[in-house]
């Protein structure tokens, strides 16, 4: 039940399919629900560039893996993985991975939507966008 | 005792700093810490904090070594 965080780009897929292989037994779960954030290169109707994610270190690793251990607990899951990034992104590039794995779909599915609203909601990263006419804080979550 | 305080994302830009390490004769809040360390600047409205890597309030008091952070609403994922 780990938490990565990352400061150059990841191939998701290949995380995952890693992790998976090395982790979790075929046959042991019937279930593995994963979401992918990735960065856009508009936010409303302004084009972003490039976006630098900041963060607090070790509060950010302590709430992540605080997270995992929470969100295995809650639904009884096999396993959970999440990645992410910090540093400068580009457009396109993955910002997260969030992945669970489970007996069965209804605890996958749910762990990993939960896994996802706690980390946007609660983790400590800030999101600063450059767009044609400088840089700018976001201040509020997108909603998707 | 002697407390370090860091800042983070926005708050450091407002505030021109990202850290600051504060001396207190007794024991003190988070809020007390912030007007200290910012030489009395108004606390946002909106502004988080923590002690220790986790979240706290800015009436929670603040001990001896500890780490006090503050920092803008989160936008992460």
């Amino acid at each position: 039940m780990p938490a990565f965080l990352r400061e150059h780009s990841f191939n998701p897929l290949r995380e995952l399919n890693d992790y998976q292989d090395e982790h979790l037994r075929p046959g042991n779960y019937g279930a593995s629900t994963n979401f992918i954030g990735t960065m856009r290169d508009f936010n409303i109707d302004v084009k972003i560039k490039q976006m630098t994610l900041e963060h607090y270190p070790a509060m950010t690793q302590k709430f992540l893996d605080q997270l995992c251990q929470r969100t295995i607990s809650r639904w009884s899951l096999l396993d959970c993985l999440i990645i992410h990034r910090f540093g400068e992104i580009k457009p396109g590039d993955p910002i997260v991975l969030a992945a669970t794995w489970s007996a069965h779909r209804e605890e996958s599915f749910a762990a990993c939507r939960y896994l996802m609203e706690e980390l946007k909601a609660h983790a400590p990263f800030w999101k600063k966008e450059l767009t044609s006419d400088g840089s700018r804080w976001v201040h509020e979550a997108p909603t998707e | 005792m002697s407390i370090e305080v860091k800042f983070f994302a926005s708050l450091c830009e407002t505030l021109g700093m990202t850290t600051a390490t504060i001396d207190a004769g007794a024991a003190i809040t988070i809020h007390d810490a912030w007007i200290i360390a910012t030489n009395n600047t108004d606390y946002p409205a909106n502004t988080l904090c923590a002690i220790n890597m986790e979240y706290a309030h800015p009436d929670d008091t603040i001990r001896d070594g500890d780490e006090v952070a503050f920092f803008p609403p989160v936008t992460g994922g």
